[in-house]
């Protein structure tokens, strides 16, 4: 009696429009702004590096998944996104082999091996560069260099004896630091310092993250928590805290690499205390820590913590609030 | 959070517009109806007819096994032409009466209008109800007269009429509050008298102006004006879930495992308002209503005033038939509504819509794996975390899906529609409730013995 034909599936009928690819691919458009600022700021060789680093991620996928016979995936655009944040998370003139290695390690190892996308534990671009870091720490120490433009500029005088150390390290190392910091916010804001490829130009990052938010993908709840705490603890430290802001890998990790949707906590709450915990511990490394910046391995740290949050930090359910009054 | 909205939830295309400015239509004759002895919520009816038997139109034809049961009354004059097993709308065998028209509709002599019922008292009322077979029209048939009967401690203020219709493409409730909002406005004030309130409020998406214009001027000309109000609510789905539009309306949250009385409303659906009108003013119980035949498969989308039992085909039939190929066919909206496995399956009191999707349109996706993206926990109006409910549900781990708030789901679908990766999650929350239920039945069971 029943049609063959007709096709019974549970609802609902209809679906959304936003698809996993899509959101990927709008990721990165996003990010596009910040890779355009760094070729710009570090030349051909930035070029080099964001290439590498997608070739070793969607290459890593493709041959890994063929490898042990399962579905290639390389078509839902995250692997694109990571190579990108590899080589944005890198200094700029870093041996490109490094950053295809690099990718190679945050994919086969942090995300194919715990169980592919939406597995992972850890954020395999942030994984990749610690990786790299470790691996490499003298090459990866001087990869860094200021950009052509930023020789000789008035504000610049006076540190370019250091040439490949970030305003961060040159804060770290006492040569810069007291009253004087604020010629430094234009530079930092625009992206004409030396650091890490992708991550100078806080306008650049800015446009992609507002973007993002326009669009939905992102809420402001991670990067504002992480961001303000920040900004807090290095002013009650006694230093400039804007200085911080917009220094290191602050907005682009805030922006980025802790909203990473699969390696940060679920609900609103969770996302707030992930955010303030990364805020901490990066003030807490800058601050007090052998390492001039601590973005990354407080997102690594945060990382680990996620399973945990999204336990304890549950969501109020629909009449829970009035049920206790 | 303005008024006359809610937290979460979504806006999907709504598709109203080849039918919302459709007056109702009269069905054409059906060549059967069928009447199930099964209702939507799972209770039996045993029939009083036997195969071969005359029938009037409006006579009843089944008791109820049990309490929370209503009667079933025959939808035309005729013959009964079979007792046994058909396959419904949600796919499995139950038992139904099968009844050809004769073509006369001749009324049967118990259906009379109720000549006093002014003076009848709130018990009285809900007796009526019950035997005019009045069960929630909205979709999920629950025994109105079982929402009537309250707890004798519970203090109801108000009384809310739900006409929401926030589903995408249906239009049956807009066109009977645009038609016949006197009825709706009688049927209110019965409604109101049966539950013992001097208030209602009268819930409408305020993407049917002319819905609330025409319910205003009914409550003015039958002078209810102070006593029932008309509140045009945010059109964004799930509005008509029970609960949120009495967020909407009065601002009031029912707690978790609590029914509307517990804040001091009693729901109804604008269609349950018309059914308790016909019962008292023209005699007749449950046995037509309004159904949106609509969607890219269909020629004319229509709103068509059925009987109850009337098969999805002959309606689609009177609809011009199908256009294309049709890739499903829905009982109810897009959201909630059932795909049923043969156009031949019967109508219900509760079918509001059928929906007829062609075949690009039914496709189905292959879900990807979930990325934690957050979105369904950011919109479930019940304000659950679908993708961990789906996690334990998968995992069979059915204690730390309760633990989760399984049991709080209203299954809107909200969380499926929005999800990137196209997983099926409210499905697999309905699956672990069924999980949760029957381990907790199996606990009472035991600790009986």
């Amino acid at each position: 009696m029943a049609d063959s034909k007709l096709i019974v599936t549970p609802a609902p009928h209809i679906r959304g429009n936003i698809d996993t690819p899509s959101l990927m691919r709008d990721v990165v458009i996003a990010l596009l702004p910040a890779c355009l600022a760094g070729v710009y700021f570090f030349g051909g060789k930035a070029l080099i590096s964001l290439v590498a680093g997608v070739a070793g991620c969607v290459g890593a996928e493709f041959v890994f998944e063929r490898m042990s016979k399962k579905p290639v995936t390389i078509g839902d655009w995250s692997a694109v996104v990571t190579g990108l944040l590899i080589a944005m998370v890198l200094p700029p003139h870093v041996p490109a082999w490094i950053v295809v290695l690099s990718g190679v390690f945050a994919i086969g190892i942090v995300k194919l091996l715990f169980g592919g996308l939406g597995y992972n534990v850890f954020n395999p671009a942030l994984a990749g560069r610690a990786f790299a870091t470790a691996a490499w720490s003298a090459l990866a120490a001087t990869g860094y260099i200021w950009p052509a433009s930023a020789q000789g500029a008035a504000w610049a005088r006076g540190i370019d004896a250091v040439t490949s150390a970030t305003p961060l390290t040159l804060l770290k190392m006492g040569e810069i630091g007291g009253t004087s910091m604020s010629r430094f916010y234009m530079p930092l804001f625009l992206g004409n310092v030396a650091g890490s490829l992708g991550e100078t130009s806080a306008l650049a990052l800015l446009i992609g993250a507002v973007y993002l938010l326009w669009r939905t993908h992102i809420s402001l709840r991670i990067p504002m928590s992480y961001i303000i705490t920040v900004a807090v603890v290095t002013a009650l430290y006694g230093q400039d805290p804007l200085f911080h802001v917009l220094s290191g890998g602050l907005i682009l990790g805030a922006f980025f690499m802790a909203t990473d949707y699969v390696t940060s906590p679920i609900n609103a709450k969770g996302q707030v205390i992930f955010g303030i915990g990364c805020g901490v511990l990066t003030a807490l490394i800058r601050l007090f820590g052998g390492y001039p910046e601590g973005v990354a391995y407080s997102i690594l740290i945060m990382n680990a913590a996620v399973p945990m949050i999204d336990r304890f930090a549950r969501p109020k359910r629909f009449g829970e609030v009035k049920a206790r009054a | 959070m303005p008024r006359g909205s809610f937290r979460g939830g979504i806006h999907p295309p709504e598709n109203k517009s080849s039918t919302s400015g459709l007056p109702i239509v009269a069905a054409q004759r059906p060549s059967k109806v069928v009447v199930l002895l099964n209702m939507g919520t799972g209770s039996a009816l045993s029939s009083l007819v036997a195969k071969g038997d005359l029938v009037h139109k409006g006579q009843k034809i089944a008791d109820p096994i049990g309490r929370f049961g209503v009667p079933s009354h025959s939808p035309v004059s005729g013959k009964v032409a079979a007792i046994g097993a058909v396959r419904t709308g949600l796919g499995t065998m139950d038992q139904a009466i099968t009844i050809e028209p004769d073509g006369q509709d001749t009324l049967d002599e118990s259906c009379v209008p109720v000549e006093n019922a002014d003076s009848l008292s709130p018990a009285e009322i809900v007796s009526i109800i019950r035997e005019a077979g009045i069960v929630g029209m909205g979709g999920a048939q629950f025994p109105t007269h079982v929402k009537l009967t309250l707890p004798p401690n519970a203090k109801v203020d108000a009384l809310l009429i739900n006409g929401a219709e926030c589903e995408p493409y249906l239009t049956a409730d807009h066109r009977l509050m645009v038609e016949r909002p006197e009825d709706v406005v009688r049927g209110t004030r019965i409604l109101m008298k049966a539950i013992g309130v001097d208030r209602a409020v009268i819930g409408v998406e305020d993407n049917k102006p002319d819905a609330v214009e025409a319910l205003q001027r009914a409550i003015a000309s039958a002078a209810a004006a102070g006593t029932i109000d008309v509140v045009a609510v945010r059109t964004h789905y799930p509005q008509g879930s029970e609960k949120h539009l009495i967020k909407s309306v009065l601002g009031r949250e029912v707690a978790p495992g609590c029914l509307p009385f517990s804040v001091g409303v009693v729901v109804n659906n604008v269609g349950t308002a018309v059914a308790v009108a016909d019962r008292f003013d023209r005699g007749l119980p449950l046995i037509e209503r309004v159904v949106t035949v609509t969607g890219s498969g269909v020629a004319n989308p229509a709103n068509i005033m059925m009987k109850v039992g009337t098969s999805a085909i002959e309606l689609i039939e009177q609809c011009g038939g199908f256009v294309g190929d049709p890739g499903k066919i829905i009982f109810g909206g897009p959201m909630m509504g059932a795909a049923v496995p043969s156009a031949e399956a019967p109508t219900t009191r509760g079918t509001s819509g059928i929906l007829v999707l062609d075949r690009a349109e039914s496709r189905s996706f292959e879900p990807m794996p979930c990325i934690r993206c957050g979105r369904c926990v950011e919109l479930c109006p019940m304000r659950l975390e679908p993708a961990l409910l789906h996690q334990w549900s998968e995992a069979r781990l059915w204690s730390e899906a309760e633990a989760y708030h399984a049991l709080d789901c209203i299954e809107c679908g909200v969380c499926s529609y929005e999800c990137p990766s196209r997983r099926n999650l409210v499905q697999a929350i309905k699956y672990a409730k069924a999980e949760i239920g029957a381990r907790r039945r199996a606990a009472r069971e035991r600790g009986d013995k």
